[in-house]
C-alpha cells in the first residue's frame, strides 16, 4: 500500500471525509436544481443556490479516463506503474482515483469500464476511496 | 488595433544554465528586449510578468512602474499580459509596458519550492493518488479523446515528429537529432499512453516584450507586430474537474475572443504557435481554436500538415517539445510569432502576414490566445 501525501480537511469538506472513514462516499446535492456535484462546497456549482444537501453516493461509476503512471510519485516508489483514473460516478461527479484489483495494463482497463468504490485506510483521520473493475473482489 | 509588440527578445542562451537565476534570466531578458526596441528602462512605466512578483522584478531592474501586473496563471500568463498591457494602454494608465519572463526551470537557481499545503484542494482531492507533476495529470483527457474519436498513438505521435522537422533547422533549439513515430513509441513510457518524446523539455531561459500604442509602433528600429485580437480564460483548477475531456474549454473561449476582435477569420492564419506541452496539447489546440472540427486533429497531423513544406506552419521553432520548456513556455511562442512576422525566424516561413499564438495556463486550467499581424493597415 502506497504511502500517499495524506490531506488535511477543511470545514466543508470534513463530511466527505469523515464519510470515508466509515466506508461511505458522501458527496452533495443541489435542492434547487437537483443537480449533484463534487467536490465539496457549501453552494451549488451550477445554479450558486445554498441550499444542498450531503448524500451517499451509490460508489457505481465508470472508467472515464486514465494514466499508466511510471513515475513513482513521493510514496509510490514501490507500487510503480500504478492507475490514476478519473471515475464518473453514476450520480454525474467525476473525481480522481486511483484503479485497484487488476493489473495496470491497457487491456485490463477499457474506457468507460463499469467500477465501483472501495475504501484504504491510511490514518486515523484519512481513508481514501480507490475503484475497482465492478464485481471483482479486490 | 490599438497596440504593437515594438521589442521581443529572449536570453543570451537557453537550455542548461546553472549559473543564472530566476529573476537574473527575467532582467537579462528585459535589457535584451529594451536594446532590441531601442529603449532605456527608464522609459518602461509598466511591468508585468509571472513566477517572480512585478515588484520583484521592478526593483531588480530598478523601473518606476505606473502599472502592475502579477497575472500567473502558468505558460499562457504572457498571452494575458499582452492583453493587460494592450488594455492598460487603451485605458491611458501607462504607456510603454514591459513583459519578463525568466525561469530556472531546469536548474532550479532563486526558484520557489514545490510543496504544497495539505488543506488545499489538489492535496485533498488529486495529490493523495500519486501524481506526480504535469506528465500524470496534463495527460490524462488523451484516452478520453482517443475512446470517442479513434485518434491514435500513432497520429499524437506525429505531431513530436512534425514539430522536431522545425527544431533540425533550428540551432537554438536544444532537440534537435530527426525522429520517426516508432522511434516516439519506442521511448520511454513515461504515463501511458504519453511516451518521453511525447513530453517538452525541461530547460532554463527566458524571454521579454516591449508594447506600446499602435500609432507610435513605427517609430521603433524593427517592424512591429500589431495585436490584432487577443482572449483568456480559465475553466478549471484540477484536471479531474475538466467539464468535457475531449475539448478544453479555455482554449474555445480564449480562441473565440481573440478571432471575434481581430475580425479575421482561421483562413487568414499564416503561422501559428500552440503551446505544445504534450504531444496532444496541439491537437486539443487545432479543435477548439476551430480550425478543424472535433475529433478531427489526429488525422491532420499525421498527414504532416504543419511540418515544414506542410500548408498548416505550426511551432516553427521546434516548440516546447524540441525547442525549449522553462515550465512557462507561452514566452517563447510570442517570441517565434514576432520573429516570424518579422521575417527573422530561423526557420522563416515565406509570406507570413498573421500569426497566432495559443497558451495553456496548468493542466488545461486557462487559456491566453495572441493574433498578431504584421499588416499595419488590418
Ligand atoms: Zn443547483
Amino acid at each position: 500500500m502506497p504511502k500517499r501525501p495524506l490531506p488535511e480537511p477543511t470545514p466543508e469538506t470534513r463530511e466527505y471525509w469523515e464519510g470515508t472513514k466509515r466506508g461511505e462516499l458522501r458527496i452533495q446535492r443541489c435542492r434547487s436544481c437537483s443537480k449533484a456535484y463534487f467536490y465539496p462546497r457549501p453552494f451549488c456549482p451550477w445554479c450558486a443556490s445554498k441550499d444542498v444537501e450531503w448524500f451517499t453516493a451509490s460508489g457505481k461509476g465508470k472508467l472515464y479516463s486514465y494514466v499508466i503512471s511510471h513515475r513513482p510519485a513521493h510514496g509510490f516508489q514501490d507500487w510503480t506503474p500504478y492507475v490514476i483514473a478519473i471515475v464518473e460516478l453514476d450520480e454525474g461527479p467525476r473525481m480522481m482515483t486511483n484503479i485497484i484489483g487488476v493489473e495496470p495494463a491497457p487491456e485490463n482497463l477499457p474506457v468507460d469500464m463499469p467500477v465501483e468504490v472501495t475504501f484504504e485506510q491510511q490514518s486515523d483521520d484519512i481513508t481514501v476511496p480507490l475503484f475497482r473493475p465492478a464485481g471483482s473482489r479486490a | 488595433m490599438t497596440t504593437a509588440i515594438v521589442g521581443a527578445a529572449e536570453t543570451d542562451e537557453i537550455g542548461v544554465l546553472p549559473g543564472k537565476s530566476a529573476i537574473q534570466l527575467h532582467a537579462e531578458a528585459a535589457l535584451n528586449a529594451l536594446d532590441d526596441a531601442g529603449l532605456t528602462k527608464d522609459d518602461i512605466d509598466a511591468v508585468l510578468c509571472a513566477g517572480q512578483s512585478p515588484v520583484a522584478v521592478a526593483e531588480y531592474l530598478n523601473i518606476v512602474p505606473n502599472y502592475l501586473d502579477g497575472t500567473s496563471v502558468g505558460g499562457c500568463s504572457f498571452m494575458m499580459h499582452v492583453r493587460h498591457a494592450s488594455a492598460a494602454i487603451r485605458a491611458g494608465l501607462c504607456t510603454t509596458a514591459l513583459i519578463t519572463h525568466g525561469e530556472s526551470g531546469r536548474s532550479r537557481v532563486g526558484m520557489g519550492g514545490w510543496g504544497g499545503a495539505r488543506q488545499m484542494l489538489q492535496a485533498q482531492f488529486e495529490e493523495p493518488y500519486g501524481v506526480a507533476g504535469p506528465p500524470t495529470r496534463f495527460t490524462i483527457p488523451i484516452l478520453r479523446h482517443m475512446h470517442e474519436y479513434g485518434t491514435t498513438h500513432e497520429q499524437m505521435a506525429s505531431v513530436a515528429v512534425a514539430t522536431r522537422r522545425w527544431a533540425e533547422q533550428n540551432p537554438r533549439a536544444m532537440m534537435r537529432e530527426p525522429i520517426t513515430v516508432e522511434d516516439v513509441l519506442n521511448s520511454r513510457v513515461i504515463a501511458w499512453p504519453v511516451h518521453l518524446l511525447e513530453c517538452c523539455l525541461v530547460t532554463d531561459g527566458g524571454g521579454a516584450l516591449v508594447v506600446v500604442a499602435a500609432e507610435r509602433a513605427k517609430d521603433f528600429p524593427k517592424k512591429p507586430a500589431y495585436v490584432l485580437g487577443t482572449g483568456e480564460s480559465s475553466e478549471h483548477s484540477m484536471i479531474s474537474q475538466m467539464i468535457d475531456m475531449t475539448e478544453s474549454r479555455a482554449f474555445k473561449v480564449s480562441g473565440d475572443l481573440a478571432f471575434n476582435e481581430a475580425g479575421i477569420s482561421r483562413k487568414d492564419i499564416d503561422h501559428a504557435m500552440f503551446y505544445d506541452a504534450f504531444a496532444h496539447t496541439p491537437m486539443f489546440a487545432l479543435e477548439a481554436l476551430g480550425f478543424v472540427g472535433k475529433g478531427e486533429s489526429g488525422p491532420f497531423f499525421e498527414e504532416m500538415r504543419t511540418a515544414p513544406g506542410g500548408d498548416f506552419p505550426l511551432n516553427t521553432n521546434g516548440g516546447g517539445l524540441s525547442y525549449t520548456h522553462t515550465g512557462m513556455y507561452g514566452m517563447f511562442a510570442i517570441q517565434e510569432s514576432v520573429r516570424q512576422l518579422r521575417g527573422e525566424a530561423a526557420v522563416q516561413v515565406a509570406g507570413v502576414k498573421t500569426s497566432i499564438a495559443h497558451g495553456v495556463g496548468g493542466m488545461f486550467h486557462a487559456a491566453g490566445t495572441l493574433i498578431l499581424t504584421n499588416d499595419e493597415r488590418a
